[in-house]
């Protein structure tokens, strides 16, 4: 009797606690994280990670606690050619033997009247941790066709190689990397 | 091949003659291990312990060179891309074979090089000890002097 009282406070007091978590939408590919980055200053090169799962707490009415926390499989690094994902996975680049996962932990989120939202958090790659700030928008949310509830957002950054003490040299024009990122995620 | 910088000249061209030589010497051992198989071998020196050896190394140098040659191709055709033999003709990809298909055969690759590297300076110091030590004929008859 105990046990099930404790536990039906916890499962309250969870839902009590934050009244909207989302988890990406991973399973059914309703999320990804892009990059792009300059080839030679000539044209963009983009690529993505294919593997990675987070969620998120957002509710309209109090942005200021929205939360997301996201957790990368850098090994999943793809960008349409074995021999160059080969590469960026080795010490000249991810170190994805050393650094399997990369992670974005958000610290604070504000958002504008016009619906821009800033998401400022600690990024971990490369072993490094770096605040970075994401300029991000919701691009909607509301029931999905199959009883649920989704939330969706987009987001971009940039980040410089050497912050993160990759110093591989692919030119001045090709020193900073901006990601894309589009995350779903489904209310729990 | 692995420590080239971007900006190096020999950035596409290395790996590019890398491959294509690679692609070559496959069909060349190919080509040699069946005529060895084909043709009457010549009468093996040494005693009993020598000659077993000799054929474990000999085995063990063309098992590793095809490894070589196949991880070497498994690399470069993951995504399923060709690769080109010198503009000449081109070897195409039989498509990713299997997960981290680059990855693994990239250790593959590298580890069995040097291993390689290894196994043929062993070699030649058998060969150099069977003409300076054992001044018997091997040394001369993988020259082709007799």
């Amino acid at each position: 009797m105990k046990k099930i009282a404790l536990a039906l406070t916890l499962a309250f007091g969870a839902t009590a606690a934050s009244a909207a978590d989302y988890i990406i939408d991973t399973k059914g590919a309703h999320a990804s994280i892009n990059f792009k980055v300059q080839h030679l200053g000539y044209s963009w090169l983009t690529g993505r990670f294919n593997e990675f799962e987070g969620e998120f707490s957002y509710d309209e009415d109090k942005p200021k606690v929205s939360k997301v926390n996201v957790t990368i499989q850098t090994d999943s690094i793809d960008s349409n050619h074995a021999e160059r994902d080969k590469h960026l996975r080795s010490d000249d680049f991810l170190n994805v033997e050393k650094f399997p996962e990369a992670k974005f932990v958000s610290t604070t989120v504000t958002e504008d009247s016009d619906g821009t939202m800033t998401i400022i958090g600690d990024l971990t790659l490369h072993g490094v941790t770096k605040s970075v700030s994401i300029d991000a928008h919701k691009v909607g949310e509301g029931k999905d066709p199959w009883g649920g509830y989704r939330a969706g957002f987009a987001g971009t950054t940039k980040i410089a190689l050497k912050d993160f003490d990759i110093d591989y040299d692919l030119g001045p024009a090709s020193t900073e990397v901006e990601l894309m990122l589009h995350v779903e995620g489904v209310k729990q | 091949m692995v420590d080239l910088n971007y900006y190096s000249d020999w950035y596409k061209t290395a790996p590019h003659w890398h491959k294509s030589v690679g692609l070559l010497l496959a069909g060349l051992t190919l080509f040699r291990f069946v005529w060895r198989m084909v043709s009457p071998r010549p009468k093996r020196l040494g005693g009993d312990l020598e000659r077993v050896a000799a054929s474990i190394a000999h085995l063990s140098i063309y098992l590793m060179l095809f490894s070589l040659f196949i991880s070497g191709y498994l690399i470069s055709t993951a995504d399923n891309r060709a690769i080109d033999v010198f503009n000449w003709f081109t070897v195409p990809s039989l498509g990713e074979l299997f997960d981290d298909q680059e990855d693994i055969a990239g250790s593959i690759h590298f580890y069995l090089a040097w291993a390689l590297i290894i196994f043929i300076g062993v070699h030649v110091l058998a060969a150099l000890k069977h003409h300076f030590f054992d001044k018997d004929a091997t040394l001369k008859r993988m020259l082709g002097l007799q």
